[in-house]
């Protein structure tokens, strides 16, 4: 049961949401883009820097050691909060893009050949999308796309009896950046497998709002980013299968990524040092840690259920508005309310709305493919978090009337 | 005609008559919506000024040494800014043109809307038209 005073009190730890913004209070509907940060994760930066500062897998003095260990401890926080079943075999990163770009980067160099397939989906993110054309450019892999129905619904059936022997890698993102789907990731899995293909999953709008088991799930990578979930930027995971990251060929080369170091030869440190080249966020992923606790002191599950209440409430309050088009209506879907007004630019709309305080996202959402697919420029976005109201859901739906009036 | 500044100044005054930013954003919308500003024969791919999110069409002309400008936009806010940009400066010598250096937007309360993340094709826009006149006040010179 959720109580006005567990919102109240999940509200009062994010400073920003108590800033006004163009002289009003500020609504955060951009949660998808990237989420606020609460004070103890705020609070734990300002105590890396004032209590550990030093860099990490390197020195043998005191501080070397405890900013290791808060290090190597979030590293286990992050593998609990997904179930890996190993903390090696959880990469930090810079985001999710940055752990794609891992996997994409290796697999073009060792794993994929002319003649080849992978796969991915109509709804990719461009972060999902540009790595794997890099990739298939470099080893003459041929890429092919899952198409979508025009709910925004995968046809996974008619995918599924489409791979074989040729087909090297699916590529899916859980939930839709830009649709609020959220994909069968696990059925897409179960049957790769039963083929023998290896799957990655894009779970940057997965992880902040939905439990992420990738034991269950059986995944072979895991992507997410930590700033959508509390976290600081620059701070992201791969989780990768410690068969698959054993194998895979490194990404970038430095420092912390070696065993020993010639000029004639070097050979690389065993996982998850291979992928973790120089100096890396340490501030940031201590932080990120602090967020997971964060999220697991909330529950996840707590978070998910209040996250479909406002998605149940903005659905039904919107709709009441005329001219607005939908887009996105699968069955599954998570807290992303994408939509239209009739005879409005989301532009327009997105610049009234902010000087009513109301930060949305308008545009093509990095997705320009699904934009094409529905021939509109862009969409006007609103992404919540459980610390969001349906009182600012109220504000939206009296915004978007003002903006129509103004516009129209 | 009226120099550059001058006009600067009438919107200046315009625009000081508003009291909120309704006010201000329904005169930039009545703007954007009133006036037909290309020919839809120009309307074509190589006149587009990719933003991310709104598009703009600029178009060119020299007409017995000063420079017209023509452009229209798919989003009616951005249009009534170029509007406004387009009462400055068109029909303007090249020289004059290039040397604008549009104080009135930040007086007029519009700098947001030349910030990078707004992505709506206006800094390349303004871009365009002085580079294009200087670069035929240079031819000139």
């Amino acid at each position: 049961m959720i109580t006005e005073e567990n919102i109240t009190h999940w509200r009062s730890q994010f400073p920003i949401l108590q800033t006004q913004v163009n002289g009003k209070p500020l609504v955060y509907f951009d949660n998808a883009a990237s989420s606020q940060k609460p004070q103890r994760v705020i609070d734990s930066i300002v105590h890396y820097y004032t209590r550990l500062n030093s860099n990490v897998h390197r020195g043998v003095h005191t501080l070397s050691q405890k900013a290791t260990d808060a290090y190597e401890e979030a590293r286990t926080a992050l593998a609990g909060f997904i179930n890996a079943p190993e903390k090696e075999c959880v990469i930090f990163t810079k985001g999710t893009t940055d752990s794609i770009n891992t996997v994409a980067s290796g697999f073009s160099q060792a794993f994929l050949k002319a003649g080849d397939e992978m796969w991915i989906s109509a709804m990719e993110h461009h972060s999902n999308i540009v790595p794997w054309q890099m990739a298939c450019e470099r080893s003459g892999a041929k890429l092919r796309i899952i198409p979508m129905d025009e709910t925004g619904t995968l046809f996974t059936e008619s995918f599924l009896n489409e791979l074989g022997a040729k087909t090297k890698l699916i590529a899916i993102t859980h939930v839709s950046n830009s649709l609020g789907t959220v994909n069968p990731v696990k059925e897409i899995i179960a049957k790769a497998h039963s083929l023998g293909i290896p799957v990655l999953v894009d779970g940057a709008q997965a992880a902040p709002h939905m439990k992420v088991d990738v034991v269950d799930l059986d995944c072979d990578f895991y992507c997410f980013s930590g700033h959508k979930m509390f976290a600081p930027t620059g701070t992201g995971v791969l989780y990768g299968k410690r068969e698959w990251l054993e194998k895979l060929p490194p990404y970038q080369g430095g420092g912390d990524m070696i065993e020993t170091v010639s000029f004639e030869h070097t050979s690389y440190n065993v996982i998850p040092f291979k992928f973790e080249a120089g100096t890396p966020n340490i501030e940031g992923v201590i932080a990120f840690s602090e967020a997971v606790k964060f999220i697991q002191d909330i529950g996840i599950e707590t978070i998910h259920a209040r996250e479909a209440q406002l998605l149940a409430y903005a659905n039904k309050k919107l709709a009441e508005i005329e001219g607005i088009r939908f887009i996105g209506t699968a069955k599954e879907k998570s807290a992303v309310v994408s939509f239209l007004l009739d005879g409005a630019h989301p532009y327009d709309v997105g610049i009234l709305l902010d000087k009513m305080g109301i930060a949305v996202r308008t545009g093509h959402h990095c997705t320009q493919p699904v934009m094409d697919f529905f021939k509109i420029p862009g969409t006007i976005r609103a992404s919540f978090a459980f610390y969001n109201t349906e009182t600012e859901i109220d504000l939206l739906a009296q915004g978007l009337e003002k903006a129509k009036r103004m516009l129209l | 005609m009226s120099t550059i500044s001058e006009i600067e100044d009438e919107i200046r005054e315009d625009f000081s008559l508003f009291e909120d930013w309704e006010e201000r954003y329904n005169y930039i919308i009545d703007l954007g919506k009133d006036l037909p500003l290309i020919e839809s024969s120009k309307k074509t791919e190589e006149r587009i000024i990719k933003g991310c999110q709104s598009r703009v069409w600029l178009n060119a002309e020299l007409r017995e040494g000063k420079v017209y400008f023509t452009a229209d936009s798919d989003a009616v806010i951005t249009k009534g800014i170029i509007a406004l940009l387009i009462r400055v400066l068109s029909g303007h010598k090249a020289e004059e043109i290039a040397r604008a250096e549009l104080h009135f937007i930040d007086d007029i309360g519009l700098k947001e809307h030349l910030s990078p993340t707004r992505s709506n094709g206006l800094v390349s826009m303004i871009n365009y038209m002085k580079n294009y006149a200087a670069r035929y006040a240079e031819s000139n010179a």
